[in-house]
């Protein structure tokens, strides 16, 4: 099976983690992920006021390229691409006023999106779909007293009508690793906000929620935590080792892409990881669990 | 000491402005506190969102100089619990608008070290230029 798939910007620099391990991870499945011919950025962020519809265009742009695929599917791995992408379709099914200023903006550009024609899926929910039977029988390493922390963070969850899984109670990246099986833990802020972008210039907000957020997977017994975001993921990993050096005492945990614990058990060549992204460098614990 | 409450003909302009800007009716919102009560960075912020909401309600436009609309990171976790069901993240936004409109800026992307910049991962400074940067 082929599916579309838009990498965004992140993937292709920090996120190479992601997307190295997240591909062949597919292949196994006999799922290709075809990247779509000379891609947008989507925006990153969807636009939260009335008015701006210019900060619609990019993930608008996106679709038409996903449209123009002529596949109906439209794989993300990062979840601010997924957000974006998800919520323009609402944007744009729900308002045709504003839909008719888009078109008549975009008029040049050949293809028209009306909403219907594209469905944004986040790999989580593709991985949902193939179901636990599909990803036991690809399993090839067992691991023991390995207590994985899967972290949601927002952008997966919030607002509702985006939201893969319960905005409150998500499971589904339980039932996925636990399908491959790894032993998760339940961490009481594995839904909270790392502080996002607020990063590039209040980094202080960032390392209060990492300390936090760490602190309580820590408590739980976690190994390590494993994500979907790559702004969650450096918001976590990098502001660690900020955190250490004011406070000797802080218990640094790795974090990984859930894609990586998924691929090391599928027997992928460990190279794909590109652990030299970490700060936090995971390898002891993964060695220590058989998993390197 | 609190202030007395105005309400005169700028300050309903300014709510319907908010109102207009963030697609919200914010005159909805009863003081629940809950968008308070979830929010992840109110620890950092001057006011908090409720009161937020409220000086809008209002039309106090010094809401304007608070700190909290832009450290507001639009985590949704207020949306998705307003018993209102009101985008109290799109009303931050509204606000964040108004001064960009104004090319009022919170964040000096000269003023951050270029190291510091090479590390972070694009999405970051790409939300922060939409976010705080006209």
């Amino acid at each position: 099976m082929e599916i579309s798939y838009f990498p965004g910007c992140t993937l292709k620099t920090n996120g190479r983690n992601f997307e190295g391990t997240a591909l062949p991870l597919l292949e196994l499945f006999d799922i290709h992920a075809k990247e779509l011919d000379d891609w947008y950025c989507c925006g990153v962020s969807f636009s939260q006021s009335a008015d701006n519809l210019m900060q619609q265009i990019a993930p608008i742009r996106t679709l038409v390229k996903a449209k123009e695929s002529g596949n109906t599917r439209l794989l993300t791995l990062c979840a601010m691409c997924y957000n974006t992408l998800q919520r323009a379709i609402f944007f744009i099914k729900s308002d045709e006023d504003k839909r008719d200023i888009i078109h008549d903006f975009m008029y040049r550009e050949g293809t028209k999106f009306y909403g219907d024609e594209v469905e944004v899926v986040h790999l989580l929910t593709l991985l949902k779909e193939i179901g636990s039977e599909e990803i036991k029988k690809r399993v090839k390493k067992k691991v023991d007293e390995f207590k994985i922390a899967p972290y949601y963070g927002c952008m997966l969850l919030r607002p509702k009508e985006v939201a893969i899984d319960s905005s409150n109670a998500p499971e589904i990246m339980e039932e996925i690793l636990e399908a491959a099986g790894c032993e998760t833990t339940y961490f009481p802020f594995k839904t909270e906000c790392c502080a996002s972008y607020q990063i590039v210039n209040n980094s202080e907000i960032v390392k209060a929620r990492t300390k936090k957020i760490v602190n309580s997977a820590v408590k739980n017994g976690a190994d390590v935590i494993v994500l979907s975001c790559p702004l969650c993921f450096y918001n976590l990993d990098e502001i660690q080792i900020e955190i250490k050096k004011e406070d000797k005492n802080f218990k640094t945990i790795p974090v990984l892409y859930f894609t990586q614990i998924l691929a090391l058990l599928m027997g992928i060549k460990s190279e794909v990881n590109n652990f030299s992204l970490h700060y936090i460098d995971p390898t002891p614990v993964l060695k220590r669990k058989g998993l390197l | 000491m609190p202030g007395k409450i105005v309400i005169n003909d700028k300050t309903i302009a300014f709510l319907e402005k908010i109102i207009e800007l963030s697609g919200e009716t914010i005159t909805l919102c009863d003081q629940c506190g809950t968008c308070s009560g979830g929010c992840p960075v109110i620890h950092e912020m001057d006011i908090t969102p409720s009161q937020m909401m409220h000086k809008v309600q209002l039309g106090q436009e010094d809401v304007l100089e608070s700190k909290t609309m832009w450290l507001c990171a639009s985590c949704n976790t207020c949306t998705v619990r307003c018993p209102r069901g009101l985008d109290v993240a799109k009303v931050a936004e509204a606000l964040r608008q108004v001064k960009l409109r104004q090319s009022i800026d919170n964040v000096d992307l000269n003023s951050i070290p270029k190291e510091d910049l090479r590390e972070l991962p694009p999405i970051a400074i790409i939300a922060a230029n939409r976010k705080m940067i006209s």
